[in-house]
């Protein structure tokens, strides 16, 4: 199989301040707002190098999106960044009315999404904010898996016009995907190809299906790889076209397989090429404390349960 | 600019706009609409400096918010009545199909809406953004927005009050409508407000009030005076006493009309009350 090399252990949260700071050196209608949490969305040098174009609204993330949106009023980006929590089901009725409804260019960058920041535990962990975002008429999700891709993304949706929630985490994950590789929203990355199962994987699970893609083949069972980076728009075609060949599908997602990237394969499976189809995903749970290793452990969320998944979805064919 | 009978010509034809708007539908707010027409006209008409037809970014000329946008007929009528669009579009008030949406927005792509409004309590903020972006694009033009007073039950206008005043956005006009009515009843007897003013005050913005919303020449001056006031620090608010249902006597001092249309019955009395001056849509 197609063999990936970690270049080092990174966070997506940098990838997404890397993207800031070249933002800030290139387009110069990029502003940056944040709620009291520059450190852990690491946008410090995009602060620093361009201080007039940074807005610290405090601890008031109501606020925080509808600032947003009236910047953009006068051809400013706003990236508007919290904690995936706070940034989405919070303020909810904020993104609906004031940004998604009115079509208003802003980009919310959540950090610390899903179980894997940790000790925080649940009332920090969000599972279900990829489900609450997708739902909004016009909003783009975009989950990259890791740090280059994170940056490519962050650099990305500055040049797309419209609302984009793009959703990153807080642990150190491997850094695997080119460093120079475009990053074209709602285009599917084929990892690795195969003939047996399609493994459909988005964020920080996608390193765990290319794991898991190593172990089957170990056993002689040839498995797709695809990263969908972006919810939505979903890249249909690339998913039915897997599909057609392998005749199963395991999705896996750092989130509730309520409303996540599982039930949108699912959707676009039943409409057009129903196929057998298990999900990795937290199933309708609040999280807990511990390390990110163990909570992936215990929520069936790493390269194990995706194995797992994909020997029972076999079965299925 | 237009002379004061202009302008108080205009009120009572906003007025008959708003009243036929929401008799045709059967729905909508006229009481706050009615209440807050002397403050539309004047700031359209008198104070706002505008340009010609309608872009989204807006530069080069002063921004009005709408955060109450249930008072929607007031909003649409003085739109219309500024040429953003045909006055016989406000026929379409709440109808399928229309730009008037019950709440104003931008998705239809009406002329002179610049963000939805409807979910109480957001207005500000985006104000405020606004604000920022005129700074950051050295347009020293203004941003007015308008809020009702129940509105500020909603939590995010405080933290839009402190925001603006702790980062010194001094070229923001908010104005309250203090009619002291929401649905419900009286505000005080709802979630009592207080001191409006007191309150912006402590959380650092330049106050004043204008006594009588519903008269034109106070209005104006009370705008006029507000103007003045920017670029010095603060971001001013404006404590405006309304009557709501102002113009139509059996609609005021009342919060019974806040969402209620009149019958054929009530419509014709009410229009009555104030004759046609500049033509009926």
């Amino acid at each position: 199989m197609t063999k990936y090399t970690d270049q080092g252990k990174q966070d997506t949260r940098s990838g997404y301040g890397a993207g800031m700071t070249e933002l800030g050196r290139t387009n110069p209608n990029v502003v940056a707002l944040c709620a009291d949490l520059v450190g852990s969305l690491k946008i410090e040098t995009f602060i620093e190098e361009n201080p007039e174009r940074f807005f610290q609204v405090g601890i008031a993330e109501a606020n925080m999106m509808g600032i947003a949106a009236g910047l953009t009023i006068g051809g400013k980006i706003p990236f508007a960044s919290s904690f995936a929590n706070f940034a989405t089901g919070r303020v909810y009725d904020q993104i609906r009315q004031s940004i998604a409804y009115s079509d208003k260019n802003v980009k919310i960058c959540a950090s610390h999404a899903g179980l894997t920041l940790g000790e925080d535990g649940a009332t920090h962990q969000i599972l279900e904010d990829i489900g609450l975002m997708k739902m909004l008429p016009g909003m783009t999700v975009i989950n990259p898996c890791d740090f280059n891709q994170t940056k490519a993304a962050t650099l990305a949706i500055a040049e797309h016009h419209g609302p984009v929630y793009l959703r990153f985490g807080r642990p150190k994950v491997a850094n695997f995907t080119p460093v120079d590789q475009k990053f074209e929203i709602g285009k599917a990355v084929m990892l690795n190809e195969g003939t047996d199962v399609t493994i459909i994987a988005t964020g920080h699970l996608v390193w765990e299906a290319l794991l898991a893609a190593e172990s089957l083949e170990n056993q002689g069972i040839s498995a797709e790889v695809i990263n969908i980076h972006t919810i939505k728009p979903l890249d249909e075609k690339a998913i039915l076209d897997s599909v057609k060949k392998t005749g199963c599908v395991v999705t896996a997602e750092e989130h509730n397989y309520l409303g996540g990237l599982g039930e949108s394969v699912a959707r676009t499976l039943t409409m057009h090429h129903p196929v057998p189809q298990e999900f990795v995903a937290t199933h309708d749970t609040f999280g807990e404390s511990g390390t990110p290793e163990q909570l992936m452990e215990k929520y069936g969320l790493n390269n194990k349960a995706i194995e797992k998944a994909v020997l029972r979805v076999l079965k299925r064919k | 600019m237009p002379n004061t009978q202009e302008l108080q010509d205009l009120v009572v034809q906003v007025r008959r706009d708003i009243l036929r708007m929401v008799h045709k539908v059967n729905s909508g707010h006229p009481g706050g609409s009615l209440g807050c027409t002397e403050f539309f006209v004047a700031l359209y008409n008198e104070i706002m400096d505008l340009k010609e037809g309608f872009d989204m970014d807006g530069k080069g000329e002063d921004l009005f918010f709408l955060s109450n946008g249930h008072i929607s007929p007031v909003f649409y009528s003085v739109l219309a009545r500024r040429g953003y669009f045909p006055i016989e579009e406000l026929d379409t008030f709440r109808l399928i199909n229309s730009r008037l949406q019950g709440h104003p927005t931008t998705h239809e792509g009406l002329p002179g809406i610049r963000v939805a409004s409807g979910s109480l309590g957001q207005g500000m903020s985006v104000a405020i953004g606004a604000a920022l972006a005129k700074k950051l694009n050295g347009d020293d033009h203004l941003v007015f927005s308008l809020h009702g007073d129940g509105e500020l039950q909603e939590g995010q206008n405080w933290e839009a009050i402190m925001y603006a005043a702790g980062n010194k956005v001094d070229n923001l006009i908010a104005t309250v409508d203090r009619n002291g009515q929401q649905i419900d009843g009286a505000t005080e007897n709802v979630l009592p407000l207080g001191d409006v003013g007191e309150k912006f005050r402590a959380f650092g913005w330049d106050v004043m009030h204008i006594e009588n919303g519903n008269d034109l020449d106070q209005v104006i001056a009370g705008l006029k005076e507000a103007k003045s006031r920017t670029g010095k620090g603060k971001p001013v608010c404006i404590v405006m006493t309304t009557e709501m249902g102002n113009g139509v006597d059996f609609m005021m001092h009342t919060h019974a009309w806040h969402g209620k249309a009149p019958n054929d019955e009530q419509l014709a009395n009410a229009l009555a009350q104030n004759p046609e001056t500049l033509g009926d849509y």
